[in-house]
């Protein structure tokens, strides 16, 4: 019983990182297209 | 605006979700026949009506996106159906957990579980899709028309407890079946996780749109500094 609920908390916790790395590698991605585009202005 | 309502949506679901568990885990008694591991179902049985939620959503705004273009809508259904996949698979999982105990099998080709399975495949290969497609407009359209014909799993999925009777234990839940079949306070606890579940949800399809909004915003600017 323990390991099925160990497991549903985990796999929400995976999407939940998941979704945490994602937002980090996509804010990094906009910055430095911002400072791309301002550089070739 | 939006992360206000991502940290209340937090800060109601989070204290909920501790306390459901705690309610779960040391305050429900065993049930008379299964013993402790029934209580897998306040998460299983949960984790499939908020996923059901979710691919209702991502239909809807799928419609919605066919009828008027709006971008918008086709954001929310991708985050939607991404979401409603992570709370399908935590269904399958926690399913299999209680499969292994009572059956003594992790998995039987029973209509319940393969339709399950198909549903989640279905709703894979929406993100897929969106992957082989560059074009954004096609994409969406694509997407969308997907979304709305694999709505239908969900349907079957829902319904194939009744039309099929075999392995998968039937309807439980009073508001479905018209009767009491499980103890009432069991019953609300199913309720009270369902509610927890479909707020980490909100929160995680209001994390994702975000998301999809910042990625389109990239693929704008990478198409603007083509251009110069």
């Amino acid at each position: 019983m323990f390991y099925g609920l160990t497991v549903a908390w985990a796999l929400l916790a995976i999407y939940a990182v998941f979704l945490g790395l994602r937002d980090k590698d996509l804010k990094k991605q906009l910055e430095t297209l911002k400072r791309m585009v301002e550089e070739k202005k | 605006m939006r992360s206000k309502l991502v940290m209340l949506l937090g800060l109601i679901g989070g204290p909920l979700l501790l306390r459901n568990l705690y309610v779960i885990l040391f305050q429900l008694p065993d049930e008379m026949e299964q013993g402790p591991v029934y209580r897998i179902f306040y998460y299983h049985l949960p984790a499939f009506l908020t996923a059901a939620a979710c691919y209702l959503s991502a239909m809807i705004c799928s419609i919605l996106y066919l009828k008027s273009k709006d971008a918008k809508y086709d954001a929310i259904a991708l985050a939607c159906t991404e979401t409603g996949l992570a709370f399908a698979a935590v269904n399958l999982v926690t399913g299999m957990f209680w499969g292994r105990i009572s059956w003594g099998i992790w998995w039987a080709w029973d209509p319940r579980l393969t339709w399950a399975l198909i549903c989640w495949l279905v709703y894979f290969g929406y993100l897929m899709l969106r992957k082989a497609i560059d074009d954004p407009t096609e994409r969406a359209k694509n997407a969308s028309a997907l979304s709305i014909f694999a709505f239908v799993s969900v349907a079957i999925t829902w319904k194939a407890i009744e039309w099929w009777r075999t392995q998968h234990p039937g309807p439980v839940l009073s508001i479905r079946t018209g009767e009491q079949r499980m103890d009432p306070f069991m019953e609300q606890m199913i309720y009270m996780n369902t509610v927890a579940l479909s707020l980490l949800a909100a929160i995680f399809i209001l994390v994702r749109l975000r998301q999809e909004e910042t990625q389109r915003e990239i693929d704008a600017l990478r198409r603007y500094a083509h251009a110069l």
